[in-house]
């Protein structure tokens, strides 16, 4: 760390801002107002930085970059804030950070983007020493106030105290007279709290929007009205890349209340004066499109095509993982090898994709209020559309009605609707899509074709393990420019592939990449639930290989990982792995390791033997997320996702005829209701590990359910989702 | 001219019959906690009741609710008190948020017409809300509290 701050200053870069990049993020630390000692400016004065602002009433503001999309990063990342500043939680007002990637960017990607379960865990650190040295200045302005060393204070919630005198300075007044020195006093991990001293982190602290959520106040961007707003709705190319040839607008113009129909480059938009018409013109639309390659695309038939690929080990692939020599194969005693599938999903948020645009008459620079999980992008794809300059758009995140991957595209072409209709009606416009538009212009997790093959030796340890996976990679769809500066690796397809903790000396794990030109997305967890349901499926077809209980398998392959194992012994306990379950019913685990987090899960399925219907009865969880910053948020979003990936287990498929999706709304993309949700307990373990991701790693349950349904029949399903007909099919085969 | 009682209030509106009730207090009222997810009576989120028992407003036609009285989420009680709403809170039940309006509405009925519904009665009633989150556990949890605590 040293010799890069020596690095920093050589090159010209200033004190403040190497200690700003060794802290991880860029932030300033500016007393915005009160330099000059009046009395007048004192009483104005606010002590702040990008991230804090302390106002003399003794209220704090606290900025949050993180999308809040009910998984808890914006109140988790203040939090943090608040814990090392010690400050009193209740004088707290968190609020969304301006859009600056530089200052406020997610450590992981470089921008501000909420996805990958990544918030707290690359901002903790970074936000902990910013609040540490915010805290410290606090406490240096009292020092001298007071003319006592600075290592006589210390604080409690929204004040400094000096011991040894009693006196006590709430943070409030501190900020009246306080000055930042240039030189930001220097603050060492070793100078951080230690989490046996933590007042909020670790507690469960109810999330700052939480109370909106239950009386309607809550603000989406659904919910957004404008002075002269008109509605707007968008019929896009049933086929991704098609585009309008011919359009007969006349029955859509005559629509009451249709204002415009103005062809877009990509589609046609109405304009109405209340979302009924535009919905109601949008259908009386009469649109030929231009046939373009993917439209002969029929999904059942190329699935088969990518699981022949996948089997095609002739064909190069791209390396995902790779250690010692696969070829030690040929010295395994027992060979499994394995063909499996998975299916589109769609992501099915709530709130179908909206914005609010309000485009100046001139067209040069724009207001827009959207759900997002990547403001910044968002704000670049408008100023693209509209060919103005980024800092030409002012963009209000708003809260999201679900996000799980959907809402943080390249091109954010749900917002860029209601820009160029804007512009076009010189007016604001909210454009909804319908649930309809949401599902046939969905952007799926892309189906895949895997082959496997791995070889046991006698004492039960995997000697080989060859994966490769055939499919289209949804990062080329959803972010070109990102996908090429990742060295074009297919990250979605892959992730959940890689098996760190288990032992696995000689493996391959490759992707052969196919372009069919479909659109493609993220979605909860990217390759993990359907990774999961794949390896974790496979590993039990292994321990059957080796007539071994499947924990006792996946035991043998976790030696060396005590964290593993203490996870284990717990989902065991939990769940009562040995103990027998009646007639008809199995238990299906699985274990992964996900971006460091642990989890294991179980689960406990039957199977209606003439239907095929599956029966998901309990599922037990255990997750070792490190250091557990909000216990019971984390259960709740191990609960959510594990609801969220059984409809994708089970029920949940999107196909495609003609490079058009077949679905159009609720009833034909079943997502799970209550009645199909099973009993859920979830354990969540604190251990003192750093923290790591939540959000996304319930979805790995799709493992533990495919194999529980192995177990109460015999029969393996090797293709998700793990349809009533699938099964049967298995059972009979 | 369609006149009904809205949160308590009088109100009439110009439209045509066929307006749903839905865009008719989201856009024209203003009142946005009833949501838009589905437009076809399978999700719930556009939950409200009409003269206290529950409907997809997203089904109902401006004609239908001629002289009745609408209740959305923000006419459920004054300041969050509710006995749904506060379960709802001490449950921590929300994540996204966007489906709960109609989950409250929807439980609300249900404890108005069964104070206390067994689990099934629960499961069956709530089954017609879907939460992409996956709240169900605790939607669940909720409802009981609220028939307990009242």
């Amino acid at each position: 760390m040293k010799r890069k701050s020596e690095r920093l200053e050589k090159r010209g870069i200033n004190r403040r801002e190497a200690l700003a990049q060794l802290a991880g993020l860029t932030f300033s630390f500016t007393l915005s107002a009160g330099a000059v000692g009046t009395a007048a400016a004192q009483q104005a004065g606010l002590l702040q930085t990008a991230w804090v602002t302390i106002r003399p009433d003794g209220t704090i503001s606290i900025m949050s970059p993180a999308a809040e999309m009910g998984q808890g990063s914006r109140t988790s990342l203040a939090l943090i804030i608040a814990e090392e500043l010690d400050a009193d939680w209740s004088r707290v007002q968190v609020e969304m950070s301006p859009l600056d990637d530089k200052v406020y960017g997610n450590p992981r990607y470089g921008i501000m983007y909420t996805a990958g379960s990544a918030s707290v865990p690359t901002y903790y650190k970074p936000l902990r020493m910013h609040a540490a040295q915010a805290r410290r200045v606090l406490i240096d302005n009292v020092a001298e106030k007071w003319g006592v060393q600075a290592t006589e204070l210390t604080t409690e919630p929204g004040f400094v105290v000096h011991r040894a005198s009693g006196r006590r300075m709430s943070y409030g007044e501190v900020a009246t007279f306080a000055r930042v020195p240039a030189v930001l006093p220097v603050v060492a991990e070793a100078d951080l709290k230690s989490p046996a001293n933590f007042r909020y982190l670790g507690k469960d602290v109810l999330r700052v929007d939480v109370p909106t959520k239950v009386d309607g106040s809550a603000r989406y961007s659904i919910d957004m009205h404008a002075p002269g707003m008109l509605y707007g709705a968008v019929l896009r190319a049933p086929v991704e890349g098609s585009t309008p040839a011919s359009v007969d607008k006349e029955a859509a113009a005559k629509t009451a209340g249709v204002i415009d129909v103005v062809t877009l480059p990509y589609g046609v938009g109405i304009l109405a004066r209340n979302p009924e018409a535009a919905f109601a013109a949008k259908s009386k639309l009469k649109v030929a499109w231009t046939a373009v390659s993917a439209s002969n695309f029929d999904s059942s038939a190329m699935l088969d095509r990518y699981a022949e690929r996948a089997k095609d080990l002739t064909v190069e692939g791209k390396v995902w993982d790779k250690a010692g020599d696969v070829a030690a194969m040929s010295e395994a005693k027992i060979v499994v090898e394995a063909v499996y599938r998975t299916d589109f999903a769609y992501h099915a948020q709530m709130e179908p994709l909206n914005a609010l645009a309000s485009v100046t008459a001139a067209g040069d620079a724009a207001e827009i209020w959207c759900g997002t999980q990547a403001p910044t992008v968002a704000q670049r794809a408008v100023a693209r559309a509209l060919n103005v300059s980024a800092d030409k758009i002012t963009l209000h995140p708003m809260l999201l009605g679900g996000g799980f991957g959907r809402r943080g595209h390249y091109d954010a072409e749900y917002v860029v609707d209601a820009a160029l209709l804007s512009r076009a009606a010189k007016a604001p416009v909210k454009v909804i899509w319908t649930r309809e538009d949401d599902i046939r212009n969905g952007r799926f997790r892309p189906m895949t074709g895997h082959y496997l093959k791995a070889g046991l030796a006698t004492d039960g340890q995997v000697v080989a393990w060859r994966h490769r996976v055939a499919s289209e990679e949804a990062l080329a769809f959803q972010d070109a420019p990102r996908f090429k500066a990742r060295n074009e690796r297919a990250i979605f397809s892959m992730l959940g592939t890689e098996q760190p903790s288990y032992r696995l000396p000689n493996r391959l794990i490759d992707h052969v990449r196919q372009t069919d030109g479909m659109r493609l997305s993220s979605m909860r967890g990217t390759g993990n639930p359907p990774n999961a349901f794949v390896t974790e499926s496979f590993i039990d077809e292994l321990a059957l290989a080796y007539k071994t209980d499947p924990l006792e398998f996946r035991r043998r392959l976790l030696v060396g990982v005590p964290r593993a194992g203490a996870l284990l012994d717990v989902l065991a306990a939990m769940s009562n792995w040995s103990s027998k379950r009646p007639a008809g019913r199995g238990l299906g685990l699985c274990f992964r390791n996900e971006d460091g987090t642990l989890i294991g899960m179980v689960a406990e399925a039957s199977v209606e033997r003439r239907t095929g219907e599956v029966r998901v009865h309990n599922v037990w969880a255990a997750i070792d997320a490190g250091l557990a910053l909000q216990p019971d948020n984390i259960a709740a979003q191990i609960e959510g996702a594990i609801v969220y990936t059984l409809g994708a287990v089970l029920s949940e498929r999107v196909s495609m005829k003609n490079g058009a999706v077949e679905q159009s709304n609720f009833y034909d993309y079943q997502v799970p209701r209550l009645s199909d949700v099973p009993e859920i307990e979830v354990r969540v373990l604190s251990t003192s590990n750093p923290p790591s991701g939540i959000g996304e790693m319930g979805g790995n349950v799709s493992g533990a359910v495919a194999n529980a349904i192995a177990a109460a029949t015999g029969a393996r399903v090797r293709h998700m989702p793990l349809t009533a007909e699938r099964v049967l099919a298995a059972l009979r085969g | 001219m369609v006149g009904f009682r809205l949160n308590g209030q009088s109100v009439s509106v110009e439209g045509a019959d066929s307006d749903r009730l839905l865009w008719v207090i989201r856009e024209h009222f203003k009142i946005t906690g009833t949501k838009f997810g589905c437009g076809a009576g399978l999700c719930g989120a556009c939950m409200v009741h009409i003269d206290g028992k529950r409907a997809f407003s997203c089904q109902i036609s401006l004609s239908e609710v001629a002289g009745k009285s609408v209740t959305t989420i923000e006419g459920l009680s004054p300041n969050r008190n509710h006995p749904v709403q506060k379960a709802w809170l001490a449950e921590r039940v929300p994540q996204c948020g966007y489906c709960q309006s109609g989950q409250i509405m929807s439980a609300a009925a249900l404890l108005a017409e069964t104070p206390r519904p067994t689990r099934a009665q629960i499961v069956e009633h709530m089954s017609a809300n879907i939460c992409r989150c996956g709240t169900y556990p605790r939607i669940v949890r909720a409802v009981e509290r609220a028939a307990r605590e009242g």
